[in-house]
């Protein structure tokens, strides 16, 4: 499923003193199957830009397609629409309200008029996806849990409607490393093994750097640049200039070519960077001097 | 208790119902005046539990804390207690409560029934430290996450504590926020001589404070500075927590047999050690 965004500009408070465009002329396409990363400091729209993917809010210029249809346009079934593109709020945990973990979860389907053994089978699945033992959790409150299981359990509820393209506005806020890498695997294992598309909403350069195939970059309601992360953090200044920073492993290859070490252009995760020093620490036979 | 310890927690127990697991077991620590001490721990550790102890928010089951001299069991000092050890916590905007940035800093001060005059000085004083007096007369609403936090922080100020308690101050705030939140607390507690008890689960965090405490399961399971602590990369990772990107890349290459030397934090250090195995002019 493909996601394009033709020249998309949204404006809140149309007419008010408070008016105030949030996205301006926006060009974007998303293939079935990537995992793109979108990033830019507080304010940049980028919230505003994951509420056009599913209709949530619809453009004041431009289009959104889906597979190629405005899904804007007269007679299309928004409601098919968001079971297959996904949207996972901020702090989703702050959304659950039923009495049980598996009412929760089964919420979405149910809406869906699906029959019970589906919706059933829906939330065995849900659950699987997001490591939560169904015999374990499905009968608890899920105000009973964890922060970090109430947020899998948000998350459960979204991947009941079996979507094929997952957007997350900063899964990993607030959790702690433990939490935070759960999730993560989580998110990968979707893409990899159910080929879920996924739109991430993130703040850390190094989760992006590791996870996303392709980074966008938004400023002031626009893109502000948009491609593979080995790409998009070789333009240092235009991050820094967006609010983000760059990778760690970045930081260290600048600082050591400034000492005249010869590093390639596109090493930027930590284990790129342990194994190239190593394989030059190798090459100069193990011994400083050598 | 010495001179130099403001915060006493003396072999406390806590749990939050009879019956129920202890939160924390037979805890016991010093803070230092005018020290910059980070506690981490993962989520459910206890950490946040024993932020609220710190000031009376909770009372110890056994065990005792004291804050300045005072007793936090002893109720005839909660808010004299409350007034030396201010506390900031996770979410900015459940701790805004007037229409006016100025307004909010004045709420503590107009509880405690200090002067008017007395009162205009602290709140300039307040926003001033916080870097926030262009935006005296500003609607919280209109902040930034990171602004907010300033504002309660110059709430704080404003009661002219001895002790600033931050818990997890920063989770909800972006980089730069983030960034700004840290910065704020460590001049006050450079310049000022602030007492600060920083709680997170970014290690990043914690690199520049004097101490760190790490906290598991109640208990406390490590302690020392940011380089013993970070340099137990094995043990910081079975407490389900990390250390700083550098310290993690130094320890996997130390693994693979490059003589990295211990306790390396930051891109600076690791760019010299790197550099005296690697660079040409050596």
């Amino acid at each position: 499923m493909s996601i394009e965004l033709k020249h998309v500009s949204y404006v809140y408070s149309a007419g008010s003193a408070f008016e105030r465009r949030a996205l301006n002329d926006i060009c974007l396409t998303i293939e079935d199957g990537e995992y793109v990363a979108l990033c830019g400091h507080t304010g940049c729209g980028k919230s505003t830009l994951v509420q056009h993917l599913n209709g949530l809010l619809q453009p004041t210029e431009g289009q959104v397609l889906v597979d190629g249809k405005d899904i804007n346009a007269e007679g299309v079934d928004r409601k098919r629409l968001r079971q297959k593109v996904g949207l996972v709020f901020q702090y989703p945990e702050y959304q659950l309200f039923e009495e049980t973990v598996e009412k929760d979860i089964a919420f979405g389907p149910r809406n869906m008029g699906l029959p019970e053994k589906e919706i059933h089978e829906r939330v065995r699945r849900a659950m699987d996806h997001v490591h939560m033992s169904y015999e374990k959790y499905a009968q608890s409150s899920p105000f009973d849990l964890s922060g970090g299981q109430m947020r899998r359990v948000a998350i459960a509820g979204v991947l009941a409607m079996e979507p094929s393209v997952l957007v997350l506005d900063e899964p990993t806020a607030g959790l702690d490393p433990r939490g935070r890498d759960r999730i993560l695997r989580i998110i990968q294992e979707l893409h990899e093994e159910k080929n879920v598309t996924i739109i991430m909403v993130s703040h850390s350069m190094d989760d992006v750097a590791r996870l996303a195939s392709r980074m966008i970059v938004m400023m002031d309601g626009t893109i502000a640049a948009s491609g593979p992360c080995r790409e998009v953090f070789q333009k240092r200044d235009l991050l820094e200039q967006a609010g983000l920073g760059v990778p760690a492993a970045v930081k260290l290859c600048l600082k050591l070519r400034e000492q005249g070490l010869q590093l390639p252009e596109d090493l930027y995760t930590a284990e790129e960077l342990h194994d190239h020093l190593l394989k030059l620490f190798k090459e100069k036979g193990g011994l400083k001097g050598c | 208790m010495s001179n130099q310890a403001c915060v006493q927690v003396d072999h406390v127990t806590f749990q939050y119902e009879e019956g129920a697991d202890k939160v924390l077991k037979d805890i016991s620590l010093t803070v230092n005046r005018g020290e910059f001490l980070a506690i981490l721990g993962h989520n459910g550790s206890g950490k946040s539990t024993l932020a609220k102890l710190l000031n009376g928010l909770y009372l110890p089951g056994e065990g005792r804390v004291v804050v300045c001299g005072m007793d936090t069991s002893d109720e005839n000092e909660t808010w004299n207690i409350r007034q030396k050890a201010g506390m900031i916590f996770q979410n900015p905007d459940n701790q805004i409560v007037a229409t006016v940035v100025r307004e909010d800093v004045a709420f503590g001060l107009e509880n405690m029934g200090v002067p008017h005059d007395e009162m205009v000085r602290r709140i300039d004083a307040a926003l001033e430290a916080v870097h926030m007096s262009e935006r005296a007369e500003s609607a919280p609403h209109m902040l930034s996450g990171g602004q907010k936090q300033r504002v309660a922080i110059a709430g704080v100020l404003a009661m002219e504590p001895e002790i600033i308690i931050a818990d997890e101050s920063t989770a909800m705030l972006d980089p730069q926020g983030r960034a700004e939140v840290l910065e704020v607390m460590h001049r006050l507690n450079r310049e000022k001589g602030m007492t600060v008890i920083w709680i997170t689960h970014y290690m990043e965090e914690a690199a520049d404070a004097d101490r760190i405490i790490v906290i598991s399961d109640g208990t406390i399971a490590l302690e020392g500075t940011p380089r013993e602590v970070f340099s137990q990369v094995g043990t910081m990772r079975t407490l389900h927590l990390d250390v700083p990107h550098m310290a993690a890349l130094a320890d996997s290459l130390r693994k693979d047999g490059v003589p990295l030397p211990e306790g390396i934090l930051t891109v600076e250090e690791m760019t010299q050690e790197v550099c005296k195995l690697l660079c040409p002019s050596n």
